[in-house]
């Protein structure tokens, strides 16, 4: 298939024509077409079989045109030099919830194409992934898309991106991956500036764990990067974080579909299947050596992934839960990041609560469970995990506010992320509002180009959760662009708000807040479920509470009149339907306490929209 | 055994009413629809379905006891046919002795000449359209009588020997004021009447007064103003000497209207003419809905039903409770699942229904009851 006519052998490719590279590029900049483009050009994928990006497995993938799962594929390709190499593509995720994944893929790369939109510029997860790459010491070539665009601005995009790297703005390529213009001149400049891997290959065998992916029919997928040494098949192998061993059933490159060989060696990367069914058995970071010849020490740099966002997922048919944890059982297979636990809510019946690394990551969770699994679903609001320190100093991490701890609390820790923010600098000043009224802490100001600002904030993440990000896009008319990262934990001045109906606390409203903030969410909450609650046969208070302490209240006042006047011609049966429509829509609220709530009115008040408020139903 | 009666519809209107979504139809409407029928060709057809369903039913004997003639307007069609209609039903079924023939009447529509040979014809009992007495109410209700016409209506249906004589009022239109209820029911103390029906508005989905409403041009008719409403018709009612004997019917001692209570009580009834509805042995259906549709199946010989249900032994539960819980004799507990007898208790406690009958073994409802009645209806299906 390939145009190279004798493709080097995996396992015994010299690791001197090895290139390892990734494209770091944000939503829409165009990796996945260049990616294509690069397959093209090195004749790996037929043109008849060709279609748009190739690589993004997934359907929802594709839709949102966005890679969540990182891939790598093995390009042979003859440079200007006439000399056959191996160009290795690795894929990365292109979203803030995955840093830890785009740094292990970064690990196994040498070298970086940062792509820009030349219309766009770059944006804040694409500055912050290029920071990480730069902390890996790889080489970057930057790179300019789009430029058959109209609305290409290459000289002024040029120079920001030279302003950023430290580079000429002559030296920027330029490249439409749309057309294929200067896609051939860009893999020879890989070839010419990325340095080749350099390992021991005679050292026990260490490889780097940078995806892992959960196929149907062939269990988990590994894929590595040899560093030192070479994996075989058919032979046993050590996860050095767990200790775990594995058989290694089949190892071989993806070019672009795989291809199995005997063993992969130093430099290369490729997918290694042992039969395991769960990716947490084979996790990215982790390093892999082989049982019988163990490497002492790992290739570091492994860590647990740290859910960041909880959010109580409940069926809307309650009869689903049984179905829903099967979905859940099934996604974590291929999510080393994904954890739940049931829980039990007044409200909402049985469902689990579920920690995320960020809302991408929830809200593909939850449209894959809708999508893949036929599951109707309420979430709850977003939040994030509290460290609750007592009087007594006992310790409590909440990540659910219905069990933020009662009694004398000494001390609430909140996590914080440090943010950047790219903008033209004309929202600089709306920027500082929304985050001042976020309780954001400016770290710092620089000027990209004349009129491209970096902001740089610390913001507890709690704010960033709840609709930041929607605001900050409306408040820039979409301009600018958002990335953070965890940075620790801040003391803060945070309270439960609950929401009491007829006195009956209802667990899925309450929420935990600045204090400042409590009693805004406590009157809006108490006024949206007064629009959301029809009329019950009594006076029903709805209380927004601090402890015993009532903040806000509203009454929806009780229902003086229900009954339908006459049967219109005697019209019995229309009457005995009418009401028996009635009986089946009372089956599907939920009773708290006495007070009988439609499953709505919970949708209606979770959802993060202000203006979603339904009038409720007569 | 359970009692036939018999609902005679009558689909035709002078104008049709902003609020109305009956099945009724201006000769305008008619003509457009491309139909021969109007009032003078309508009672024969009439008359041949009255055969018709006889001739199915050939085996019941019961007599009817008895007849509604509701519209639409019924004195749209001349007094004499209504007549003719109801001496056509004697003849193939049998009037009872005591028989209750009532019909409605637009107080417009309607001569003192008419009510004399109505009267004579064996017609007993006369409603009257009455609404309200506010002319600006009938104008959002668009309907065309002047106010007054009632009072001399119900005179002369008195001097032509109606036993018993009914206005309906309708009450919670947008811009009725309490005052106007009041003067409404003032004039209705001044009247010689045994029995007021009083319904709230309802905006029906697809009436003018719905698109109305929904572009905001009237204000939608509330339930709080219309439990208040209820409250004052109930009261003053009540100094009349009327007392509920359905949620929205009052009457006199012995003003009851009987075709009316024999719905609420699930007796059986034959439906006569486009739409009309009716319930003979645990089936319930209706006609045709169309007066075009329906008159070519009773002209071909064919009973004009649209379609019917055979209740399910559930569905009869439920319709029992559904309707006689609305009377004012109420309904025995006896007849009640455990799970209901349950609901029913609570009610009680809620002040639903009155607790020395409850006591006494039967469900009926207090006043406040009968402004939640179908929420506990619903209750009651347990």
């Amino acid at each position: 298939m390939s145009k190279a006519p004798n493709p080097p052998v995996p396992g015994a490719t010299d690791p001197k024509i090895i290139r390892n590279f990734c494209i770091i590029a944000h939503i829409d900049h165009g990796k996945s077409t260049l990616a294509d483009r690069m397959l093209q050009i090195t004749g790996i994928v037929d043109p008849r079989n060709m279609r748009a990006q190739y690589l993004d497995r997934m359907d929802i993938e594709r839709e949102r045109g966005i890679t969540i799962k990182s891939q790598a594929v093995r390009l042979p390709f003859v440079a200007d030099d006439d000399k056959t190499y191996v160009l290795n593509l690795i894929d990365t995720p292109g979203h803030v919830d995955f840093t830890y994944e785009v740094s292990r893929s970064l690990a196994a790369c040498e070298g970086a194409i940062l792509l820009v939109d030349a219309a766009q510029g770059i944006e804040a997860q694409t500055l912050a992934n290029l920071y990480l790459a730069l902390e890996n010491n790889l080489t970057i070539i930057p790179v300019l898309n789009k430029i058959d665009l109209p609305a290409a601005q290459p000289e002024k995009y040029a120079a920001e991106l030279a302003h950023i790297i430290g580079c000429k703005p002559e030296d920027v390529f330029k490249v439409s991956a749309k057309t294929g213009a200067g896609v051939e001149e860009l893999l020879n400049e890989v070839v010419k500036q990325i340095p080749h891997p350099i390992g021991n290959a005679d050292a026990p065998a260490r490889a780097l764990i940078f995806d892992s992916v959960y196929d149907t029919y062939r269990g988990v997928v590994t894929y590595v990067r040899v560093i030192d040494g070479r994996i075989p098949t058919r032979d046993r192998i050590k996860m050095m974080s767990t200790n775990e061993t594995h058989e290694t059933l089949e190892v071989g490159v993806i070019s672009p579909d795989p291809v199995p060989s005997k063993a992969i060696g130093v430099g290369e990367v490729g997918y290694l299947i042992t039969g395991v069914k769960d990716v947490r058995q084979s996790r990215v970071g982790d390093t892999v050596t082989l049982l019988a010849n163990p490497a002492k020490e790992s290739l570091g740099g492994y860590r647990d992934p740290i859910p960041m966002v909880f959010s109580g997922l409940y069926p809307l048919d309650g009869s689903d839960f049984p179905e829903l944890r099967e979905a859940l059982d099934k996604l974590k297979l291929n999510d080393a990041a994904l954890v739940y636990e049931p829980e039990s809510s007044v409200a909402l019946g049985f469902g689990f609560r579920c920690g995320f690394l960020g809302l991408l990551h929830l809200e593909i969770v939850r449209e894959r469970l809708e999508r893949e699994f036929n599951l109707d679903l309420i979430s709850t609001a977003p939040n994030v995990v509290y460290r609750v320190v007592m009087d007594d100093g006992k310790e409590h991490i909440v990540t659910n506010p219905s069990e933020f701890p009662g009694g004398k609390i000494s001390e609430v820790y909140e996590p914080v992320v440090r943010s950047t923010i790219l903008t033209p600098n004309e929202f600089v000043g709306s920027i500082m509002e929304l985050c001042q009224t976020r309780r954001g802490n400016l770290l710092g100001m620089d000027y990209l180009s004349e009129d491209r600002v970096e902001m740089r904030y610390t913001l507890p993440l709690a704010e960033i959760v709840f609709d930041f990000f929607d605001q900050l896009k409306s408040k820039t008319r979409g301009y600018a662009s958002l990335d953070y990262e965890p940075t620790g934990e801040q003391s803060a001045d945070l309270v439960k708000v609950d929401i009491l109906l007829h006195g009956d606390p209802v667990d899925a409203f309450s929420a935990i807040v600045h204090r400042d903030k409590a009693y805004n969410y406590g009157i809006a909450m108490a006024a949206k479920l007064k629009e959301l609650i029809p009329r019950q046969q009594f006076e029903v208070p709805i209380q927004a509470a601090i402890g015993a302490r009532i903040i806000a209240r509203e009454t929806i006042r009780a229902i003086r009149k229900d009954v339908l006047a006459k049967c219109y011609g005697g019209d019995i049966s229309r009457k005995r339907k009418l009401l028996e429509k009635q009986k089946e829509g009372k089956k599907r609220m939920k009773m708290v306490g006495r007070v009988e709530v439609p499953q709505e009115a919970f949708i209606a008040a979770l959802s993060t929209d202000d203006t979603g408020a339904k009038p409720k139903a007569k | 055994m359970r009692t036939l009666s018999a609902y005679i519809h009558i689909p035709f209107c002078a104008s049709r009413c902003g609020y109305c979504d009956f099945n009724t139809y201006t000769a305008e409407e008619l003509k457009r629809d491309g139909t021969s029928i109007t009032a003078v060709t309508y009672p024969d057809r009439v008359i041949a379905e009255i055969d018709l369903t006889r001739s199915q039913m050939a085996s019941d004997t019961r007599e009817i006891s008895t007849v509604f003639f509701g519209g639409g307007t019924p004195t749209m069609i001349a007094a004499t046919e209504l007549v003719r209609i109801l001496q056509a039903l004697d003849l193939a079924y049998g009037l009872a002795p005591d028989v209750e023939v009532t019909t409605e009447a637009n107080p417009d529509s309607v001569t003192a000449e008419d009510l004399k040979v109505l009267r004579k014809g064996g017609f007993t009992r006369i409603s009257f359209g009455h609404q309200s007495s506010a002319a600006h109410v009938l104008k959002v209700l668009e309907r065309t009588h002047t106010p007054g016409r009632t009072w001399d209506a119900v005179r002369e249906a008195r001097a032509a020997g109606f036993e018993h004589v009914s206005v309906d009022l309708i009450y919670g239109t947008p811009g009725e004021t309490e005052e106007d209820l009041i003067a409404t029911l003032r004039d209705v103390a001044a009247a010689d009447v045994d029995h007021v029906s009083a319904y709230s508005l309802i905006v029906e989905p697809g009436t003018r007064l719905a698109g109305q409403v929904a572009r905001g041009g009237v204000p939608a008719p509330s339930d709080d103003v219309a439990a208040d409403r209820y409250a004052i018709i109930d009261e003053k009612l009540s100094e009349l000497g009327m007392t509920w004997y359905e949620v929205s019917n009052w009457a006199k001692p012995d003003g009851e209207c009987r075709h009316n209570v024999a719905y609420w009580r699930n007796q059986d009834w034959l439906g006569i003419g486009p739409g009309a509805h009716a319930h003979i042995n645990g089936v319930r259906s209706w006609n045709q809905k169309h007066p075009a549709t329906w008159a070519n199946q009773v002209d071909s010989g064919l009973a004009p039903i649209a379609d019917s249900e055979k209740l399910t032994l559930e569905e009869i539960a439920h319709e029992n409770i559904m309707l006689r819980l609305r009377l004012r004799e109420g309904l025995p507990i006896s007849e009640l699942s455990d799970d209901a007898v349950a609901q029913a208790k609570l009610a009680v406690a809620e002040g639903l229904l009155e607790p020395e009958k409850f006591n006494q073994g039967i469900a009926i409802l207090t006043f406040q009851g009968r402004l939640l009645a179908d929420g506990l209806v619903a209750r009651l299906w347990a």
